[in-house]
């Protein structure tokens, strides 16, 4: 690339200048930010954030919590399943769509548009849709099968799952779409090569294609799981992390603990939790990225 | 560069857009048909009296949305005018960082001290022999709302107490009748559970357990039958499939639930839907058991501006608060108390006067909210409302989570 | 740690296969009414349908008076067609004593939306036109940090911008929301950049540096008018996300500057008696109208753009 030559400080300064703003952004506002609440974590801030020194007091609290513990507990149930089934549905409907069939470009808007849709919009409709007075569950009985019973968003236990099928119908449709991009990408010899083997499609697809598709996964996998750890929006607007606490999770566990309980270091020491499943996430991605390849 | 200039040209676009000479912006979360209508009262009053503007700044979604929303802007360095919080601990450290504004000087030249009754409520503003909130009403939580219909419908007496109540409940429920409303939301749970511990065990006990955090009272006998009658409350109330506080009254409004234990608040619902009290529906001061109201309420605090013009408006604002006519146009609205016994409120309804009696005859014990810390309350939301949706946890299991909550608070 | 060029080196596939999107390359299609069409067509259709089926309910549920939704079926269309939830929810709905609906929160969505967007496409792309074009020591760096940045869950922002903001006496403007949209939109708009202008032929630049342009006149009379289709979809993207956000328009602007979707919010939470569904679905439509309208108007590349920012991301 361009400038590769022993730096000074004056050299090449239009880009630097230019790069100002992303250099705030990265030292101030990201690194200084999470290093701040990272530190204010060990204090028992309250109301304001103040130096009162307590250890890992706060962390002890935390995992001492009924409510943490449901939190994270609905967190690994949402996002397993958030990321099997997104993946699985998102790629079958890029299958299907890849065949060469008419209205493409019109299943395609219809299967992308919640996308365009916020969580709190989301939210709003699928707590109407499951509302066991009026949605679902009542139509369904009304028509005679008076056994029926569906009501996730009013049973502590299958809470999330009402929550999932919301998220689900927000999100599968951007994985169908990134699935999609990387069939494309498949070289169409491939297909021939595999016809001519006389290799029946659905091997072709899961021993020959999916292989090749893995940066793809890899990436979509890794857009599946950051909005998965900042799941929030979708929860307040749909159940508000109810009934009782059955849908809680980490984002708002933090948000009501620093601004509602007034219990900032709480809330610090939770999103600093946060912080680590990220990481816990992008590492070994950035690690096997690094690791595989040489730079292009 | 770029962002340099940004930051200055946004800094004398703030400076530049300040509020001007009299306009006072009030942050409160009244939202709801009754509290609307009451807010409505103040802004008239306010601006008929003096020359100021108000500008409202509602937030809806109750207390635990707006409270937020308040502390981030004082602590961001845009305050309001003036804000609403409930009575009590919940603005202790912005008095202490010094965010708000020493109100000491409206509340001699109004003579406060003389005026308002309970002095617990002026107490409850004052830090190091200053104050610095005008209280506007005293709302309590002990009252048990009973549909006079619902009873009906089921053949039954409408109950005198709590005990009677519990043991309705099947026959409501045997007629179609859900016998208890219990809305979503996490305070409504705590709510509930601390009318019955005041009430069935004892303002005393109440006292003793948030007032002095003692955890082996928490652990006692008598929490242990109050948490046993939280587990038959639980019971009566499975199956009410709503959020909002109000839609819970609502349930008794329209005789689909046999009642609900909810603050005098629920008077306005009530009268905005046209029910008489004694008629159409019955209240129970103190769930009938001991007839004893907590003094919490509304308090009205002034952030620090350094702005003369937002100072003078403040001062108007809060000498307005505390005038006679406002208390009583403000509380006829709202279905809460005076916080002043001087002034009239014959056109009160039975349950109304019903609170004003006893607040008369001292029969008060503070509010929750001025024992405990936001930290606590909000652990307490979290123990409670899991407790009342989720059968499978048991009292015993509830009361052990209760007593640490106790000992470990501040 | 990650270095930012694997992240490109991962989508190179994805990369090319961008603009391909537009014809299909699967295997062959066979007759018309073979067991296999129809059961392609006949799993996606019923897809569609349970796609559509809440826009459906939405619309409906908004066009029927109150006494209809507490009898009927929620999935039936209106008896009787009102659109008085519509002017409810714009114009009359109220918080507190303001009963001015959502109207007065579209404009603020407006006010916001578009100098944020503005900013942040101008920074970005001059961000990443220098990381492309101009890399100098340390750039990789930061970076690296940017990208870790986009997956740094909002809740450990909140409360030092809170202090950063107040610092700089920008809380509670609509300078300091812009701002804070700028930052959050930086990382996946610059990594969108970068590639983007990585991805043209490097010998043009050359040319460009030999004829003895500078730094910014190679910008803006080379890369920008090669890059038209790059703006369009960050353009895209940035209003539709920043239109829907809630969280900061909460946490960082005040009452009279609230945008559309804490409205919405505070006009469903404000319960009066009954919960009104019809008004609650006609603000939720009104509310969701902008972003659906650009989607559906720019189709394609909206779609394009999607995969294109996201499988780089």
């Amino acid at each position: 690339m361009a400038a590769a030559r022993p730096m000074r400080l004056f050299r090449n300064i239009n880009a630097k200048i230019a790069a100002i703003p992303m250099v705030l952004t990265a030292l101030v506002v990201f690194t200084g930010g999470t290093i701040w609440t990272v530190v204010y974590s060990f204090t028992n801030s309250k109301l304001l954030p103040r130096e009162k020194w307590v250890g890992l007091q706060q962390y002890e609290r935390l995992w001492g919590t009924e409510r943490w513990n449901v939190a994270i507990e609905n967190l690994l149930i949402y996002g397993a399943c958030m990321v099997v089934f997104s993946l699985v549905i998102g790629f079958v409907l890029a299958a299907l769509l890849d065949q060469k069939i008419r209205f493409e470009n019109t299943f395609r808007t219809i299967l992308l548009y919640p996308f365009a849709l916020s969580f709190i919009v989301t939210g709003l409709v699928w707590q109407w849709l499951l509302n066991p007075d009026f949605g679902i569950q009542s139509v369904i009985q009304a028509m005679g099968w008076e056994s029926f019973d569906f009501d996730p968003l009013y049973n502590a236990d299958i809470v999330i799952y009402g929550v999932l099928i919301a998220g689900l119908w927000q999100g599968t449709g951007l994985v169908m779409c990134l699935m999609l991009a990387g069939l494309r990408g498949i070289d169409q010899e491939i297909w021939k090569a595999a016809r001519v083997d006389g290799i029946p499609m659905w091997k072709t697809y899961i021993f020959i294609v999916i292989p090749m598709m893995r940066p793809v996964f890899i990436t979509t996998l890794v857009i599946i799981a950051s909005g998965i750890v900042r799941l929030y929006d979708l929860i307040v607007a749909q159940t508000g992390g109810g009934p009782g606490i059955a849908s809680d999770v980490p984002a708002k566990y933090v948000y009501d603990y620093m601004f509602q309980g007034q219990n900032l270091g709480q809330g610090f020491a939770a999103s600093t939790m946060m912080l680590l499943a990220v990481l816990v996430v992008i590492i070994p991605w950035a690690y096997l990225e690094f690791g595989g390849k040489k730079r292009v | 560069m770029t962002f340099r200039t940004i930051l200055m040209a946004g800094t004398a676009l703030c400076a530049g857009s300040a509020l001007s000479a009299a306009d006072l912006e009030v942050t409160h979360w009244w939202t709801s048909g009754g509290e609307a209508a009451a807010v409505q009262q103040f802004a008239t009053e306010f601006e008929g009296q003096t020359e100021h503007k108000w500008i409202d700044g509602a937030i809806a979604g109750g207390g635990g949305t707006a409270r937020p929303v308040m502390v981030s802007r004082i602590i961001g360095g845009d305050p309001m005018g003036a804000f609403q919080f409930n009575h009590g601990r919940q603005a202790e450290e912005l008095i202490e960082a010094g965010l708000l504004r020493d109100m000491t000087h409206v509340a001699e030249a109004e003579g406060w001290t003389d005026i308002v009754n309970p002095p617990s409520l002026l107490e409850a503003c004052t830090v190091d022999g200053k104050i610095y909130c005008a209280p506007v009403n005293i709302h309590s939580w002990q009252w048990l709302w009973l549909s006079n219909g619902a009873f009906e419908k089921a053949g039954l007496e409408v109950p005198a107490n709590w005990d009677e109540f519990v043991a309705a409940a099947p026959a409501l429920k045997e007629a179609g009748i859900q016998p208890m409303a219990l809305g979503g939301q996490p305070w409504q749970s705590s709510g509930a559970f601390n009318v019955l511990m005041a009430t069935l065990a004892g303002p005393d006990v109440l006292q003793q357990v948030y007032g002095d955090g003692d955890a082996e009272m928490a652990a006692g006998e008598e929490l242990g039958r109050v948490f046993q009658a939280a587990a038959d409350m639980r019971e009566m109330v499975q199956g009410s499939n709503v959020q909002d506080w109000n839609q819970a009254t609502n349930l008794v409004i329209t005789d689909a639930a046999g009642g609900q234990i909810m603050g005098d608040w629920a008077q306005g619902e009530f009268a905005v839907a046209g029910e008489v009290a004694g008629e159409d529906y019955t209240c129970l001061p103190g769930l009938g058991v001991i007839e004893v109201l907590s003094t919490g309420g509304d308090a009205f605090y002034f952030p620090e501006t350094g702005d003369a013009e937002i100072e003078a408006a403040q001062d108007a604002l809060a000498a307005t608060l505390l005038k006679p006519e406002t208390q009583v146009a403000f509380n006829l609205k709202k279905g809460s108390l005076p916080i002043r016994g001087d002034v009239d409120l014959a056109s009160a309804n039975d349950c109304m006067k019903k609170g004003l009696q006893l607040l008369a005859d001292g029969k008060t014990m503070p509010d929750v909210n001025m024992l405990n810390t936001e930290d606590t309350n909000n652990q307490l939301n979290d123990l409670f409302v899991q407790f009342f949706q989720d059968p499978s946890i048991s009292a015993e299991d509830a009361q052990a989570r209760f007593v640490d909550i106790v000992a470990n608070k501040d | 740690m990650s270095n930012p060029a694997t992240l490109s080196a991962t989508v190179a596939g994805a990369d090319a296969a961008a603009p391909a999107l537009s014809g299909p390359r699967g295997p062959k299609p066979r007759r018309r009414f073979s067991r296999r069409n129809i059961f392609i067509y006949g799993t996606l259709i019923v897809v569609a349908l349970y796609y559509l089926l809440p826009l459906w309910v939405m619309v409906v549920t908004s066009l029927k008076g109150m006494p209809e939704i507490r009898l009927g079926n929620i999935f039936a269309p209106p008896v009787e067609v009102t659109f008085q939830p519509w002017v409810k929810a714009w114009a009359e709905a109220c918080t507190g004593l303001n009963c001015d609906g959502l109207s007065r929160g579209f404009w603020n969505s407006v006010r916001i939306t578009v100098p944020s967007v503005f900013l942040s496409i101008l920074i970005a792309s001059v961000n990443g036109y220098a990381l492309a074009n101009w890399r100098f020591k340390g750039a990789d760096i930061f970076f690296t940090i940017l990208i870790f940045g986009a997956f740094i869950p909002y809740q450990v922002m909140l409360y030092p911008i809170v202090i950063i903001l107040r610092e700089i006496g920008l809380y509670g403007s609509l300078t300091g929301l812009v701002l804070v949209h700028s930052v959050f939109g930086m990382p996946i708009l610059t990594l969108l950049f970068r590639n983007y202008f990585t991805s043209l032929p490097e010998e043009l630049f050359k040319a460009a540096r030999v004829d003895g342009a500078g730094f910014w006149q190679i910008y803006f009379q080379i890369m920008l008018p090669m890059s038209l289709p790059i703006f369009v979809v960050a353009m895209i993207l940035q209003v539709t996300g920043i239109w829907n956000d809630f969280l900061f328009g909460v946490v960082y602007t005040k009452p009279d500057l609230y945008p559309m979707t804490v409205q919405l919010n505070n006009i469903v939470n404000s319960v009066q008696g009954v919960k009104e569904y019809n008004v609650n679905m006609a603000a939720t439509l009104l509310t969701g109208l902008v972003p659906l309208v650009i989607y559906f108007i720019s189709g394609k590349l909206f779609v394009r753009g999607i995969a294109a920012g996201a499988v780089k991301g």
